[in-house]
């Protein structure tokens, strides 16, 4: 009852606001501080500080590293004059669309709809295989792919059995070649989302559409499609900013090599800060990388409530 | 507990304030990284990397010594546990506040110029000049630990130096007997060809090149060519870079010829960032590799309880002087590095720390370091020690090489300008460009990199 009558003087905004409660929240909270201090410390401290630090000349090593000033947007100007910033972005979103949006989504789309039919048997080792993919840790996934790509590896092992040329993909396009390793380690997740909401799609509407003579094809893009366009949506987003922010499986396979043929942003980003110590510039790249999944991420979510209005 | 009932809402609000002031009041405790320095305490920092002991050893050794000397002084080991990069950014951060920078840091002369450059360091000058051993440093050494302002700041150590490391027996079916001494970079070519043409499946020659390889590339590859040149990277008289010189395109087309005509690894391999693994493991020991120009350390990788261990190794390989370009004085070339101790400019018992230096610096300890270590010395009285000459088959003939080494132009971007000497060695090997076009764009990164005014045409 309660509740209710709160719900309604909400919603009346004219209403003014009842004070004391205010005040009884506002002390209820104390207890929250010693956490709010500590988050704040340990988590909005280093965020805030490192935005800080992409405005700033701070630098490991070199002229002048010890002291650190204020160079307003000189990084992010070093950033668009600079060939190789470009082409990270490039190859970051190369990536991104091939290797996230459209590689783990469609494959993960695809074994959702196959396994929705399949028996309880091939559904489970399926999903084992797969799975187990996807909790392998990045590292050891990069380290698989390249001991199985790598000149000496277990691709060639078996190409040259059957008598088949040797190939070298991870030198002739690394780019594709690690697009195809976090295929393999991230459709896992797609996967997943696809068969949960496919399974909550009711069998009926298929089935009348297939009497009122609908094929497969027709079935999956004017009835199951539209259905799942928020599972779609959200997948999408969420691949996306987990595929923009891949490192180590690309720092394990390439290096970001040959050369900086396969360099996206994080490794651009590490290569400036840590192994050129140029702190300040490295963080300004973050935060252009920051920038890329932030406006990603709006992009799919101005989309979504389009489908909520219908 | 009737209170709690009847008037729940006052007691409940004043526990909680109770409760949460008292959360509130807890003091954050400091999460200091290193022990603050008493007076009696004495830090030095070094390098732990895998799990070596040789250099822990070694420390633990002299601070006994040391501690006998100074019974009221403690003096407190600090490994740090990191490879290369990682271990260059945590002792620049520990350097950087004086609550944690110790008293004496393990710098590689790689870095040292670039960490002089930041403030990091201070000279060390006025010790040194009262310091009778620092005499028996080889003059080039102590150029090596020498800042752009002409002062000191570092103690070398070690140094290694490269060469070429041949297979005699390979050498000898392909027709080139022992002992075999290239006097110019046409005679290395000659020797690769020959073995191409009657063993095939050896490799003739490896020469780092490619970004994968890193540093590797830099200095075992490249600059064992360009210093064989008359060009140089730096002009040390100007204190320019030099762009776009003769020596330098000499050097790319000497990289482009030994992978055109397939007288380097294949490929495939040229690029794996564990190339050298392969080297020194599986090729050499298989008689898979005629030549490498490779460090005086590789060696390490054969001994006795090594991974590879390969008792016949120092039977088969050789070593042969790297020429000069067309065999110009002084008639070989060769590069080094090697680690230093320093003293932090933050250092708060710098006198006790080089007091330190003079206890491990003597020459008996040296001594038995570099014999532990393998290392190349920097001075002539460990040269001069029989057991130092007989530590290895091969120490004598790298320490002869140290007198005519080069030190890399080790200034502070020095490591992006070794980068893009990767990218455009790596361009040329792999066929996207030519010797000309990859200077061209080497010149354009390194304008990039430290700005045209810093930049120089060859004189």
């Amino acid at each position: 009852m309660a509740t209710l009558t709160e719900t309604a003087a909400r919603r009346d905004s004219a209403e003014p606001p009842d004070r004391r409660p205010h005040r009884r929240t506002a002390a209820r909270g104390i207890p929250l501080l010693p956490a709010v201090l500590v988050l704040g410390a340990f988590l909005a401290g280093p965020v805030l500080y490192s935005i800080y630090l992409a405005f700033t000349n701070r630098a490991l090593r070199g002229e002048g590293a010890s002291e650190t000033s204020f160079v307003g947007l000189d990084n992010f100007r070093t950033a668009f004059d600079t060939s190789e910033f470009w082409n990270a972005v490039g190859l970051t979103l190369v990536f991104t669309v091939v290797s996230g949006i459209i590689g783990q989504n469609v494959l993960g789309m695809a074994l959702a709809l196959l396994l929705r039919r399949s028996a309880t048997w091939v559904g489970v080792l399926t999903g084992t295989i797969v799975v187990g993919a996807w909790i392998v840790p990045e590292v050891v996934a990069g380290y698989l792919w390249y001991t199985f790509l790598s000149d000496g590896g277990s691709l060639n092992g078996i190409l040259g059995f059957l008598h088949l040329p040797n190939q070298d993909w991870l030198i002739a396009s690394p780019i594709i070649a690690v697009s195809f390793a976090n295929i393999w380690r991230g459709t896992a997740f797609a996967m997943l989302t696809y068969s949960a909401a496919l399974s909550q799609v009711s069998p009926e509407l298929d089935e009348s559409a297939q009497i009122d003579g609908a094929g497969p094809v027709r079935r999956f893009w004017s009835i199951t499609l539209p259905l799942l366009r928020r599972s779609i949506m959200t997948c999408l987003m969420l691949t996306t900013l987990q595929t923009l922010s891949v490192f180590g499986l690309i720092y394990v396979m390439t290096g970001g090599g040959p050369g900086i043929q396969s360099q996206t942003l994080p490794l651009y980003m590490y290569e400036q800060a840590f192994s050129y110590g140029q702190l300040g510039y490295g963080t300004a790249v973050a935060l252009m990388l920051l920038l890329v999944g932030g406006l990603a991420a709006l992009a799919y979510l101005r989309v979504l409530p389009k489908e909520d209005k219908e | 507990m009737a209170d709690w009932i009847t008037r729940p809402d006052h007691t409940r609000r004043d526990v909680l304030r109770l409760v949460g002031g008292a959360a509130v009041a807890v003091p954050f405790a400091a999460l200091a990284g290193c022990s603050s320095n008493s007076g009696k305490t004495l830090r030095v920092s070094y390098q732990q990397f895998g799990s070596g002991k040789i250099m822990s050893n070694y420390l633990t050794k002299v601070a006994a010594q040391f501690s006998k000397a100074h019974p009221d002084i403690t003096v407190e080991l600090v490994p740090l546990v990191a490879a290369e990069n990682d271990y260059f950014t945590k002792n620049e951060l520990m350097m950087s506040s004086s609550r944690t920078a110790c008293d004496l840091v393990y710098e590689d002369t790689f870095i040292l110029k670039s960490d002089v450059a930041a403030g990091y360091l201070q000279p060390i000058d006025h010790l040194l000049d009262k310091w009778p051993m620092w005499d028996q440093f080889y003059p080039i050494t102590q150029t090596a630990v020498q800042a752009e302002d002409g002062k000191h700041y570092g103690v070398p150590i070690f140094t290694d130096t490269r060469a070429i490391w041949h297979n005699k027996d390979l050498l000898a079916k392909a027709g080139f007997p022992a002992p075999w001494q290239p006097r110019t970079w046409d005679d290395i070519l000659t020797a690769a060809r020959a073995v191409k043409k009657k063993l095939p499946g050896v490799v003739p020659i490896n020469i780092y090149a490619g970004k994968a390889s890193g540093e590797k590339t830099s200095m075992q590859g490249f600059e064992m060519l360009l210093y064989g040149t008359r060009s140089k990277l730096y002009d040390e008289k100007h204190k320019k870079w030099v762009l776009g010189s003769k020596g330098f395109i000499d050097s790319l087309q000497m990289i482009k010829t030994i992978f055109d005509e397939k007288l380097g690894p294949p490929i495939a391999n040229a690029l794996d960032p564990n190339l050298s693994e392969t080297v020194s493991s599986d090729w050499f020991p298989h008689g898979k590799l005629a030549m490498a120009v490779d460090g005086c350390w590789i060696g390490g990788a054969w001994g006795e309880g090594a991974a590879a261990a390969w008792p016949e190794a120092h039977k088969v390989l050789k070593l042969a002087k790297m020429p000069t370009q067309h065999g110009e004085a002084p008639g070989l070339v060769t590069l080094s590095g090697g680690f230093s101790w320093a003293m932090p400019a933050k250092a708060s018992q710098p006198d006790l720390a080089w007091q330190f230096v003079e206890q491990m610096m003597g020459t008996q300890n040296m001594t038995d370091f570099a014999i532990a270590d393998n290392q190349i010395s920097v001075r002539r009285d460990i040269a001069a020690q029989p057991r130092y000459q007989n530590s290895s088959p091969t120490v004598g003939f790298f320490t002869e090489l140290v007198k005519n080494t080069t030190y890399r132009p080790a200034l502070a971007p020095y490591p992006q300008i070794s980068n893009a000497i990767q990218v455009a060695t790596e361009s040329v090997m792999i066929g996207s460009k030519s010797p000309q076009a990859a200077a061209k764009s080497y010149d354009a990164a390194v304008i990039d990199i430290v700005g045209k005014s810093e930049t120089m045409k060859e004189a």
